[in-house]
């Protein structure tokens, strides 16, 4: 059965991605972004994150998918359906990604050591497992991305609202 | 006495050095006065002359000798990387007496110039050319080893192609002087040979140490298959001589070279230049001598081309083209007398004929201005009576060229036909004799139409001015007595020899029938051309075809021409079509590389970030690719090995 | 019912790994051949999911120790960490699209080849 959903989510993971790099409409690339996204957080729900997948969905499919489509209709500009060509050198990017892909393919199949299969877990990541981490081992890092959003969310409004030109 | 003569030997180089100065002066200095020009050019050729008499006196009174021990003196000139030459004077006998011949006729010709050359505008042009060359001939005989003798070599070579192309507004004379600068480099591209390889195998190139080695060292190595390098060698130094002396096949310039004033084809083309490579093959004669088939080769090479140019030489009308075969003949004879082994022989026709060749060119250049520039002899006609002093010297050449004795070129002439047969070679000592005949027959008929017969009354004719006359006179003296010193006890072959020294009497029955031949080609030409026994132009009409060939010289001329354009036109065809294709595809090859790197490496610095990004990328592939896959996998670095496993 | 019964005991690391593979090597090609500046930054998120499963996955297959009865989740929080760097990375890199296309008014990557030697 799980086998099942795995094979579900990780296709429409990886078809939503595919439709993402290749389609013409950026449109419909900021759309199959969110469903990646979304397939993704099943995944997680597979690998026993729950916190983590609900943390995904939250931020990601409903946080920057949603800012990526508000930034794309900003800044459309003729033909929708032309407005997210492949560029000159596609076909060597092609090669140079599939070359990775058998590279890192090489490695995990060369590697004995995770050929396994999970052991069972008893209860899933829950946010208090990872709260005992955060607050914790990681307490400064957690302060650390606290100053990095407040950062990021000021230089966003500042970049984005421009400069005033003076004379 | 010794001594001192050895201080006159000392200054030798004089010699060559004087009429260099003089070329100096009047190429920079004096070339507007043309007074002043042939002043100097003459005043330093008789300077030379006068210590060339002094020198071969000098080695008269050392006798035998100096014929043993030449007095070589000599200086370092090259000494790298174990490249050594000297530049440096041999005065023994052979070099004393070509000394004195080369100046006698040298200045002769000068001051015959005076009155031949009056009211030509390159005078001063002229007379540097012929300092130029009278110091680069008198260098060459000087010469101690072969690389010194090569340089005069090229030198006369260069006055020859000045001289001849003098006229140069003539297109027939800058054609000539080509032709002659190019075939002789043939022949010289052989010497050139023969002398690195010589050089690579004895080390040296001086004529006394090659000798010594020759002679001490003689080894049999084969060089290609059973022919000994000795033989090889010879016949690539016989390359220079084939065509600086004219022999066939590469003649064909000689009859060409007739297009430059007639002095200068007194000197050069008869007396000096051309003999230069006959005193080649007779100071390398211990190379020579070392390879009989060499020997037998240059016999043959000479014997035929006496006949082929005397046969040549019955039909000509030209006066100077006459003289021009006669020359080529004469050479003939040169070099054949050295291939059967008569050294003497050779060197003492060398000396005769260099007397009264020059003499009958310059007595042809006397007829020519009275005819005012006509050459044909059928033009002229008749001249003896208005012109003795001509007609007489004339007459003294043509009788020694015809070997009739007691002028110069009987005792010459016969010492060469005496050796042939006394040596064992009755085939060459027979086409010798039979070219004797025609020798007699052609010169007798060239003097008979010119001098003989009735006037033409257009040619107002006149005796030439003393400049030139006085020049005739002392060469026609020479061409008297200079025989003569073949008969004393040390006579020339005394002092000119090779090898051991034997007195030889004088063959009078061969000597007899020698001069039999020559009064029958008197007879026959008498006989045609004055008394019309037998009529030329029936001989002509029954012989037409013959006549043609002989007229034509063989058609050797058209055959290089045709060689030239279709073989040598076809290799250079071939050769621009590798030139155009693969040398040039080559370097374009070369360039479109450059360009296409160029074109790649253009896309660092384009801007395009994502250009940068996949470079990245695919420098991380390439990168682990060589870890993992590589030949010395650093197990530390190698990806696979490090995550834990390598199948 | 946890949704934890639903998590899949057959399927291996290995695959696991594979599929962020694939997931990365998408993301590349966005990176390498698209024109619009959106669409590469949109690949660069499919990048950084890829790596987050990766963490995820080492965590659960490899990591098995437990504190009381919690386990240890370094791996979930590193991809917590790489969520938010990725949200205030796309926020700012919007803003600077923003910015450049009111400049000028292209999207157009090709447009912005400024970085020359």
């Amino acid at each position: 059965m799980g086998t099942i959903f795995f094979f579900i989510f990780a296709i429409l993971a990886i078809a939503a991605a595919w439709g993402v790099v290749t389609s013409k409409n950026i449109m419909h690339s900021a759309l199959y972004l969110a469903l990646s996204f979304a397939g993704v957080a099943a995944l997680y729900i597979l690998m026993n994150a729950d916190y983590l997948a609900a943390v995904q969905l939250l931020v990601y499919t409903g946080g920057i998918a949603i800012m990526v489509i508000f930034a794309v209709m900003l800044t459309l500009r003729g033909d929708v359906r032309e407005s997210n060509p492949e560029n000159k050198a596609w076909g060597w990017g092609a090669v140079v990604s599939i070359l990775m892909f058998v590279m890192i393919a090489a490695v995990i199949y060369t590697n004995a050591d995770w050929r396994i299969l999970p052991t069972a877990w008893d209860n899933a990541g829950t946010a208090a497992d990872i709260s005992l981490l955060l607050l914790t081992k990681f307490m400064i890092p957690f302060e650390a991305a606290a100053v990095l959003l407040t950062v990021a969310l000021v230089g966003a409004v500042i970049l984005a609202k421009g400069v005033k030109v003076s004379k | 006495m010794f001594k001192e003569m050895h201080d006159l030997f000392q200054w030798a180089w004089l010699i060559p050095a004087l009429p260099f100065l003089s070329f100096l002066l009047i190429a920079f200095v004096t070339k507007r006065s043309k007074g002043l020009s042939s002043t100097i050019s003459i005043i330093s050729i008789l300077t030379s002359l006068g210590l060339a008499i002094a020198i071969a006196y000098s080695v008269i009174q050392a006798g035998a000798e100096i014929v043993e021990n030449p007095s070589i003196t000599s200086v370092n000139w090259l000494n790298i990387l174990g490249l050594k030459i000297d530049f440096g004077t041999i005065i023994d006998p052979l070099s004393a007496m070509m000394l004195f011949v080369v100046a006698l006729v040298a200045s002769m010709v000068q001051i015959y110039s005076l009155g031949y050359m009056k009211g030509d505008k390159g005078w001063s042009r002229y007379y540097a050319y012929q300092s130029l060359f009278a110091s680069s001939m008198l260098g060459m005989v000087l010469a101690t080893n072969l690389l010194q003798l090569f340089i005069f070599w090229e030198l006369v070579g260069l006055c020859s192609y000045l001289l001849i192309g003098f006229w140069f507004f003539k297109v027939s004379a800058r054609e000539a002087a080509k032709k002659a600068f190019m075939t002789t480099r043939v022949g010289d591209f052989g010497l050139l040979l023969g002398m690195i390889f010589l050089y690579t195998k004895f080390g040296t190139l001086d004529f006394a140490a090659l000798s010594t080695a020759l002679s001490t060292n003689f080894q049999n190595i084969a060089v290609v298959g059973t022919v000994s390098y000795v033989t090889v060698l010879s016949f690539l130094i016989f390359m220079g001589p084939l065509g600086k002396s004219g022999q066939f096949p590469l003649h064909v310039w000689l009859p060409d070279a007739m297009e430059g004033p007639t002095p200068v084809s007194a000197l050069i083309h008869a007396a000096t230049m051309v003999v230069a490579g006959v005193y080649l093959v007779a100071r390398m004669y211990f190379l020579f001598d070392a390879s009989p088939a060499a020997l037998q080769f240059i016999a043959g090479i000479g014997a035929f081309t006496a006949i082929f140019a005397a046969s040549i030489a019955i039909v000509q009308n030209d006066i100077k083209r006459i003289l021009a075969y006669s020359t080529l003949s004469q050479l003939g004879y040169m070099m054949l007398a050295l291939g059967v082994g008569s050294f003497s022989g050779s060197m003492f026709h060398l000396m005769t004929h260099a007397f009264f060749k020059a003499l009958m060119f310059l007595g042809a250049g006397s007829v020519i201005l009275a005819v005012h520039h006509k050459q044909d002899i059928w033009d002229m006609g008749g001249l003896w009576k208005k012109m003795p002093i001509t007609g007489w010297t004339f007459l003294i050449g043509v009788m020694a060229i015809s070997g009739m004795p007691p002028f110069a070129g009987f005792f010459s002439k016969d010492e060469i036909l005496a050796n042939a047969l006394q040596y064992g070679h009755p085939i060459v000592y027979a086409v010798g004799l039979f070219t004797a005949f025609l020798t007699a027959f052609y010169m007798c008929r060239l003097f008979f139409v010119v001098f003989m017969g009735p006037e033409k009354p257009e040619n107002h004719t006149h005796e030439s001015p003393w400049s030139m006359t006085i020049p005739l006179i002392i060469l026609a003296f020479f061409s008297v007595v200079g025989g003569w010193v073949a008969l004393p006890e040390h006579n020339f072959a005394f002092f000119v020899h090779y090898g051991e020294f034997e007195h030889e009497a004088i063959n009078w029955v061969l000597a007899g029938i020698s001069v039999l031949t020559g009064l029958l080609g008197i007879g026959l030409a008498y006989a045609i051309y004055v008394k019309k026994i037998i009529l030329a132009e029936n001989m002509v009409l029954r012989f037409s075809g013959v006549h043609k060939i002989l007229k034509n010289a063989y058609y050797i001329d058209e055959l290089y021409l045709w060689l030239i354009e279709h073989v040598m036109g076809g290799v250079s065809r071939a050769l621009y079509w590798f030139d155009i294709y693969i040398v040039d595809g080559i370097i374009n090859g070369i360039a479109l590389i450059t360009r296409g790197s160029g074109k790649t490496l253009r896309l660092t610095g384009t801007g395009q970030v994502q250009t940068y990004a996949m470079v990245f990328f695919f420098a991380i592939v390439v990168i682990f690719m060589i870890f993992a896959f590589g030949e010395n996998q650093l197990t530390a670095l190698n990806p696979l090995a490090t995550l834990g496993g390598v199948r | 019912m946890s949704l934890s019964n639903l998590s899949n005991l057959s399927v291996g690391l290995s695959t696991y790994l594979l599929v962020a593979a694939m997931l990365f090597c998408l993301g590349l090609y966005g990176v390498f051949a698209k024109r619009n500046m959106i669409a590469i930054l949109m690949s660069i998120e499919l990048m950084l999911n890829a790596v987050n499963i990766n963490f995820v996955a080492f965590n659960r297959f490899l990591w098995n120790e437990k504190v009381d009865v919690h386990y240890v989740l370094t791996g979930h929080v590193s991809a917590l960490f790489v969520i938010i760097v990725a949200a205030s990375e796309v926020a700012v890199g919007l803003a600077l699209v923003i910015a450049v296309y009111r400049n000028r008014h292209t999207t157009n990557v090709d447009e912005l080849n400024w970085l020359k030697w």
